[in-house]
């Protein structure tokens, strides 16, 4: 078990003869990910690294049977490439695109609700099953198969912590990058329920930072629902309010979304916040070993 | 993207808002020849890109056209929390029965675009919310279908609890919710939307946020933009594709990446220092962006010492540090300069940036305490 993505999952590739999603499709083949197909419209019948490429989502799901797929197409047409998937019958779509208008992503949700579809992204580095199915830009390298569930806002930072939890034998069931926009797919709270669903997950990470109150309501959610440790670590205490900190999503705004509020909220659900990165492993460590007594 | 006042009240006339009229002037001239034709109260408003102008007494009531000169005269220059005035509206009084707050947001929770309105008007809707948070009323709007007619109508009756009040404020936050789709708002407020004796509905103050993702569709309100010497040095960053914040310390960071870009500041923070800046490279190797992402760095005086803080994820360690390289030949400074990286080849990169004389650390902890030593500003 994992959550999201395993060996069955069967991806296609949007946008896989541009710059980036071809670069990144040989290495998520290269992972050892099933990647089956690619699009772009008018490049049907090329090859990439080996991986058919259609015209359309619809063939490509109909002649391969992709039930994932990761877009990597320019943000003004993100939002078209999203919803080309959904209506073409893929179960979960992965937006690495950066700098979609939030509109777009308001007007493709209800639809997507309608569809059965899950988003997560835009703006997000991917995710990945060690061992399984890497999806997106991750760096393949530095992730090892293990019980740590984690999820994160920010992509190098949590290249980071995993970097830090490989080296201390602290190996993840899935790790998956949520994205730095304000308004996204997957987000805390359907993640946890999944970790904590998930057999293979012992434990859990999240890296939050400033702008909205999603960490809030996510700590409340961890003590109704959470049975299995959560260590966090917020970005951006030191941001000044009003100024967008790289992500779209990284901004106070009227003195809310603040790092404090944010490390109050998780002090009160007894969820340890990491002064620094390098914390998280010892306080990972810590809680699981309290959590077998 | 933030606009001004007098842009947003153009933005409201444009698509058939009531709102009173306004003349906007950059000296005290121009508010005495305003005045000419005008004989009836004004209120002189300062045009300044943050909120608070009342408070400051950048609003001022005036009869005549001396009282005018008078206001204009003491409020054109004037410092409203670092922003400098630099013109104001002279805009038409109205008689006030009540005011009422209407705002739109995009809103992360429902991942809709939500509807506020409050009869307590006037104020900030981030003090109702703290103070009086059951007299805000609020609803979620489907992008498939809008905002309804019975919709609009049933929220204009908890204000106003009378049905020909309610369906002329139907239409007002009908065409606001218009405005905010077309022009990919993130904020749009009319703050007060003023109740007349006569029982007319006039918008007398505008706001509005636009989301910077989506200017590239709406040349004419990217034409609005004014920008200050630092949002200015933002934005030149921006095109170099490079994400570039000052603030006030002494330590410049460079990094690959939005969180650990914050992370680095904290780190800088929690040891004692305080950063000069977030400055987020991205994900790429490429030595110019080294270059221009120094060369912003450096331009800012205060920096004593610089950190630069990279993980090579896809991009390798070894290629990092080559661009590193190549990019710190061409700048000459005497600023010290410590250069994390960690990742993958790593330790090939820290190899060959030891034989340039940089100091070179392999964890951020060690960098962060190693860059404030180095610009001697423990404190």
């Amino acid at each position: 078990m994992s959550i999201l993505v395993n060996n069955n999952t069967k991806l296609l590739v949007q946008g896989i003869t541009g710059r980036d999603g071809q670069f990144h499709a040989g290495k998520m083949k290269e992972y050892g990910t099933r990647v089956v197909a690619g699009t772009t419209p008018g490049k049907g019948g090329e090859k990439i690294h080996g991986i058919p490429v259609f015209d359309s989502v619809e063939e490509a799901v109909r002649k391969t049977g992709a039930n994932t797929s990761v877009i990597f197409v320019p943000a003004p047409f993100a939002a078209d490439a999203i919803l080309e998937a959904s209506f073409a019958g893929i179960d979960l779509v992965v937006a690495i695109s950066e700098g979609v208008p939030v509109q777009d992503i308001i007007r493709v949700t209800p639809v997507l609700k309608q569809n059965g579809t899950r988003l997560i992204g835009p703006n997000c580095p991917g995710l990945i099953t060690p061992g399984e199915s890497l999806i997106g830009i991750l760096p393949g390298t530095i992730f090892k198969k293990g019980n740590i569930g984690l999820m994160s806002r920010s992509g190098t930072l949590t290249y980071e912590v995993v970097n830090m939890l490989t080296k201390n034998d602290l190996g993840q069931s899935t790790v998956v990058g949520i994205g730095g926009d304000p308004v996204a797919g997957l987000y805390y709270l359907e993640l946890l329920e999944m970790y904590e669903n998930d057999p293979e997950t012992e434990a859990i990470v999240l890296i939050g930072e400033i702008g909205g109150d999603a960490e809030e309501q996510a700590a409340e959610y961890i003590s109704r629902h959470v049975t299995k440790p959560v260590v966090s670590f917020i970005a951006g205490q030191t941001a000044p309010p009003g100024k967008r900190m790289g992500h779209a999503g990284a901004i106070i705004s009227s003195g809310s979304g603040t790092a404090e509020e944010k490390i109050k909220a998780f002090g009160k659900a007894n969820v340890p916040v990491a002064k620094e990165p390098s914390e998280i492993p010892r306080l990972l460590k810590e809680k699981l070993a309290n959590a077998v007594i | 993207m933030k606009i001004h006042e007098y842009q947003a009240r153009e933005i409201f006339k444009r698509y058939g808002l009531a709102v009173p009229n306004h003349v906007l002037c950059h000296t005290v001239d121009e508010v005495e020849q305003a005045m000419k034709n005008i004989d009836h109260l004004v209120v002189i408003k300062a045009q300044v890109l943050v909120g608070g102008r009342g408070k400051a007494g950048g609003v001022k009531l005036a009869k005549t056209k001396e009282a005018a000169v008078q206001a204009a005269q003491q409020i054109l220059g004037m410092d409203i929390k670092g922003y400098k005035v630099e013109k104001v509206i002279v805009a038409d009084a109205v008689d006030i029965e009540h005011e009422y707050y209407v705002g739109l947001i995009n809103d992360r929770n429902t991942k809709s675009v939500t509807l506020m309105v409050s009869a307590e008007g006037g104020v900030e809707i981030e003090e109702i919310a703290k103070t009086n948070p059951e007299k805000i009323h609020k609803i979620s709007i489907n992008p498939q279908i809008g905002l309804l007619d019975f919709q609009a109508r049933n929220i204009g009756m908890k204000l106003f609890g009378n049905v020909k009040l309610a369906r002329q404020a139907a239409r007002i936050f009908q065409k606001l919710y218009q405005i905010y789709m077309e022009t990919d708002s993130t904020l749009a407020e009319i703050n007060p939307l003023v109740l007349t004796p006569s029982k007319e509905l006039l918008a007398i103050d505008g706001k509005m946020n636009f989301d910077d993702n989506a200017l590239y569709r709406h040349p004419e309100i990217l034409a609005l933009r004014e920008v200050d010497e630092d949002e200015q040095k933002e934005i030149d960053a921006r095109e170099k594709g490079l994400s570039y914040i000052r603030l006030n310390g002494n330590i410049g960071c460079m990094v690959n990446g939005a969180g650990l870009a914050m992370a680095t500041m904290d780190m800088i923070k929690l040891y004692g220092g305080s950063p000069a800046n977030f400055l987020d490279i991205g994900g790429s190797s490429n030595p110019r962006k080294v270059v221009d992402a120094m060369n912003i760095l450096l331009s800012d005086k205060n920096v004593q010492a610089v950190m630069i803080n990279i993980f090579g994820g896809i991009t390798r360690g070894d290629d990092v540090a080559r661009g590193l390289i190549e990019a710190l030949n061409t700048i000459k400074t005497n600023i010290p300069i410590v250069v994390r990286l960690s990742g993958t080849n790593a330790e090939e990169g820290l190899a060959m940036l030891k034989e340039t004389g940089l100091t070179t650390v392999s964890t951020m902890s060690e960098a962060a305490q190693k860059a404030i030593e180095l610009s001697g500003s423990k404190n």
